[in-house]
C-alpha cells in the first residue's frame, strides 16, 4: 500500500477509534471512566506481538537466505515493537493503579512482559554495539528468534498461574467476553493500531536502509581517503 | 477521569516524540549524505 495512503488511513481509523472509545462505547460497570484505558491497552499488546512476530519470521528468514533487506525489516520491526511494548507497559501501570491500588507488581504476566521489554532493548543495544554489518546482522537474527520465546510465556502466564492481572475477556473460556459496543470499539482500535504499525515499520524500514547506505559510504570513502 | 486522561496523553507523548526521533535520525542521515557527495566533489576534483 502507497506509504500516504496508508498514512490517511491510519489517522481515519485512528479518530473512529478515538470517537467510540469515548463516545460509543458504554462505562464499564465496576472500573467506570478508566476502562477506556482497556481499548488502547490491548491494541497496544497486540500490535507488540505483531512486531515481535516479524522479528521472529524476518530473521529466521535472514539466516536462511542471508539478505540484507530481511535484517532492516526485522530491525525495524523490533524498535517499533518496542514503542508499542513502551506504551502497554506503561497504560497497564496507569490502569493498574485506580484498579488494584497498586502501580507494579511482580506478577507471572507482567515480570514476563517486562522481560520481553527488556528483551527488545537487548535487541537494540546489540545492534548498536556491534560494528561489522554482516555479524550485527547476524547476531541480532539469533537474539531476535530467542525473544520471541517469551511470547507464548506471556500468553499462557495468567491462564496457567494465579496471577494479579485478570482472566483473559477474550478468547478467555467460558465467563469470558465482552459487551457488542466494547468488542467493536476493541476491533476498530487494533485496526488502527495495525494500521498505524504497519506505517511507522515501513518509515523506520527506509530510515535503516539509508542509515545503512550511508555507512557503507562513508566506509568506501575511509578507504580510498587512506589509499 | 486523572488516570483516563494521563493514559492518553502518554500514548500520543510517546507516539509523538518516536515521529520526531524519526524524522531527526532522517535529516541526520541526509546532512551525512551531503556531507558525502562534497567529498566525492571534491575527490574528482
Amino acid at each position: 500500500m502507497n506509504r500516504n495512503l496508508l498514512g490517511w488511513a491510519t489517522c481515519i481509523t485512528m479518530l473512529v477509534s478515538l470517537y467510540l472509545i469515548f463516545m460509543y462505547a458504554p462505562t464499564e460497570a465496576t472500573m467506570g471512566d478508566v476502562q477506556r484505558i482497556f481499548y488502547f491497552h490491548f491494541a497496544s499488546h497486540w500490535v507488540n506481538f505483531l512486531a515481535i512476530f516479524c522479528v521472529f519470521i524476518y530473521s529466521v528468514r535472514f539466516l536462511i537466505q542471508r539478505e540484507k533487506e530481511l535484517d532492516v525489516k526485522a530491525s525495524s520491526a523490533a524498535e517499533v515493537g518496542l514503542v508499542f511494548a513502551t506504551i502497554g507497559l506503561l497504560t497497564g501501570m496507569l490502569w493498574a493503579k485506580p484498579v488494584w491500588g497498586i502501580w507494579w507488581t511482580w506478577d507471572a504476566r507482567l515480570t514476563s512482559f517486562f522481560v520481553l521489554w527488556l528483551i527488545y532493548w537487548g535487541y537494540l543495544m546489540l545492534r548498536r554495539l556491534v560494528e561489522s554489518p554482516e555479524q550485527r546482522a547476524r547476531l541480532s537474527a539469533v537474539f531476535g528468534i530467542l525473544g520471541a520465546v517469551d511470547v507464548p510465556i506471556i500468553y499462557v502466564s495468567n491462564r496457567v498461574w494465579r496471577t494479579q492481572h485478570p482472566q483473559p475477556v477474550v478468547g478467555g473460556g467460558a465467563g469470558s467476553g465482552l459487551d457488542p459496543r466494547m468488542a467493536w470499539t476493541l476491533v476498530v482500535s487494533f485496526l488502527a493500531f495495525t494500521l498505524l504499525f504497519f506505517y511507522l515499520w515501513k518509515l523506520r524500514q527506509n530510515l535503516e536502509s539509508a542509515q545503512e547506505s550511508v555507512e557503507s559510504l562513508q566506509r568506501q570513502a575511509q578507504l580510498k581517503g587512506a589509499a | 477521569m486523572n488516570y483516563l486522561f494521563a493514559s492518553y496523553t502518554v500514548i500520543w507523548l510517546l507516539l509523538f516524540a518516536y515521529v520526531i526521533s524519526i524524522a531527526r535520525r532522517q535529516k541526520k542521515v541526509q546532512d551525512d549524505l551531503s556531507e558525502i557527495q562534497e567529498w566525492m566533489d571534491r575527490q574528482k576534483k
